[in-house]
């Protein structure tokens, strides 16, 4: 029973931890500030809300972050899932190395991966911008794409598949009808994460995005200056949504889960 | 197997070429976006040259001596930061992770749900409310001051503290998540029989439940190690000159003065060392199941 109360607490503890930035964050949204910087509590007001996108270049910022993330998250979750497919399903020569050529992005930190890119497209001549960064993401997203699918792969039964070849469903028909509604879960997991992901990289964009800007670049700049608050109404615009997204993530899997049992 | 026809022999040709089919592309990606310029970035490093005139190979390995002479200190920033967010981080997400397994019946996925939630807010956002929270007029200032843990002048933001902090709650989830997979594996009965068998609960978590959540450790570790290791945003926005890292260093050199030979001769350097530290405790923990 003390080890109960003990733990309970300290979960307790954990979350407030972990919630207190997240609170600072939307909470400054809401700052009547009078001063040049917004770190000190001075009062309720609604004004910042009123026309976040009003700051020059913010909104082309945003599209750019959700435009690279949706489209890097689309590309590696579809060319992961090929790999992982590979891997589970199939035994071949190269195994070993496909398996270490996908580890290694993922041991390397950030700042390793983004200078080595930016030395590509520097001894490429390749200029630097929208194009490049896409490129990046689909790098780091790749593996992590991978992983995720794998996972639920190995999961799963494969007597269903040899079933329905034996109903005489070729190849083509069992994937479409069997195996993809299986992994499906796995799938747009990886798709989120890699959204996820991507939206919020700042490091390796930050190597190759040259003059191109997205927001994680936008608001590294404005910390230069001292952070406007529409910045803080974009961030709790993106939590807002990111906590619904994953409610009716959770939501559908409940679901499924139900009725399967 | 002699009565084998052609046809089932071309079958399994073309069922042999499946799995490279499936793995081209994202090779290919691997190759182009990953291989090449790591290639390129040890070459460039043996460049000289200067901006203006262009870089030639000629196998100088002066940049690789100025890391070791120049930039000790900040070599020795990283990798005491990454360790310090590291153990610490364990520290806390171990239980935290052990709390979610075996204490929360029915809320498992809300609770879990909560531990992703800084992910929610952008990256540079919650380490810029660090600022806030550990501001010199800030609640933990004045708490610590009120308790003398910190003296008349003292400050935390712009300390190694602050970075240490900021290291620690970036990449918490990291080091909890991986522990926390490692440990909802675990059976009830396993520790029912050790229970049974007469160990105490320090004794069945010393032989049982720890051994069995070694994965996790060594995932959460590594997860936080490295990208800590490389961090260089957290001391821009929370620290100060005094304690940067090979991070600062190679991020100055690349983008601002714009120097790539040196640039990516301390790359490659954090890049092997961070290797070298990885493959070294990996073997001392003991786990293969990592690279398959």
């Amino acid at each position: 029973m003390r080890a109960r109360v003990f733990y309970r607490t300290l979960l307790g503890l954990g979350i407030a931890y972990l919630f207190v930035p997240v609170l600072v964050v939307v909470a400054f949204s809401f700052n009547d500030f009078k001063g040049r910087r917004n770190v000190s509590w001075e009062g309720f007001t609604l004004r910042h809300w009123a026309d976040p996108f009003k700051l020059p270049g913010l909104s082309e910022a945003v599209l750019n972050s959700l435009t690279i993330a949706f489209l890097s998250a689309l590309i590696s979750t579809i060319v992961g899932t090929l790999i992982a497919l590979a891997l589970v399903r199939y035994r071949f020569r190269g195994r070993a190395t496909t398996n270490l050529l996908l580890f290694l992005p993922m041991a390397s930190p950030e700042v390793v991966m983004g200078s080595a890119l930016l030395t590509l497209f520097v001894a490429t001549h390749v200029g630097r911008g929208y194009v490049t960064v896409l490129l990046a993401h689909i790098l780091f997203n790749l593996s992590y794409a991978v992983v995720t699918v794998r996972a639920r792969i190995v999961g799963f039964d494969r007597h269903l598949e040899e079933a329905a070849m034996d109903l005489y469903a070729n190849e083509w028909q069992t994937f479409r009808r069997v195996t993809f509604p299986m992994i499906m879960p796995g799938v747009l997991a990886a798709f989120m994460l890699a959204f996820a992901l991507s939206f919020d990289d700042f490091v390796i964009t930050n190597f190759n995005s040259g003059s191109m800007q997205t927001f994680p670049i936008f608001v590294y700049g404005a910390t230069k200056r001292g952070v406007p608050p529409q910045v803080n109404v974009l961030g709790t615009m993106i939590f807002g949504v990111m906590v619904i997204a994953m409610g009716i993530f959770l939501f559908i899997q409940n679901r499924r889960k139900k009725a399967r049992d | 197997m002699t009565t084998r026809t052609d046809a089932a022999d071309k079958a399994d040709r073309r069922r042999r070429r499946v799995p490279y089919l499936l793995l081209a592309p994202g090779m290919l990606w691997l190759l182009l976006f990953y291989v090449i310029p790591m290639f390129g970035l040890a070459i460039t490093s043996l460049q000289e040259g200067s901006l203006e005139q262009g870089y030639t190979f000629t196998g100088n390995i002066g940049s690789y001596v100025s890391v070791f002479t120049t930039y000790l200190p900040q070599l020795r920033n990283s990798l005491m930061f990454a360790l310090g967010a590291t153990v610490i981080g364990l520290l806390v997400g171990y239980p935290l992770a052990y709390a979610i397994a075996f204490y929360t019946s029915r809320w498992k996925s809300l609770f879990l749900l909560m531990i992703l939630v800084p992910f929610l807010v952008p990256f540079l956002l919650r380490t810029l409310a660090w600022r806030v929270i550990l501001a010199d007029q800030g609640v933990v200032v004045s708490a610590l001051k009120t308790v003398g843990l910190l003296g008349e002048n003292g400050r935390l933001l712009s300390t190694g503290w602050a970075i240490l902090a900021g290291l620690v709650y970036n990449y918490l989830a990291f080091m909890t998540l991986p522990i926390y997979v490692s440990l909802d594996k675990i059976e009830p009965s396993l520790l029912e029989a050790a229970n049974d068998l007469y160990a105490t609960p320090w004794t069945a978590f010393r032989k049982v439940t720890l051994p069995m959540s070694m994965p996790g450790i060594i995932s959460g570790t590594l997860l936080t190690f490295i990208p800590a290791a490389g961090d260089y945003v957290n001391v821009e926005l929370l620290g100060n000159r005094n304690w940067t890292m090979m991070g600062n260093v190679i991020q100055s050199k690349f983008l601002v003065i714009i120097d790539y030979p040196a640039a990516a001769a301390i790359s490659f350097t954090l890049m092997a060392i961070i290797v070298t530290v990885v493959v070294i405790y990996v073997r001392r923990v003991g786990t293969e199941e990592l690279l398959t």
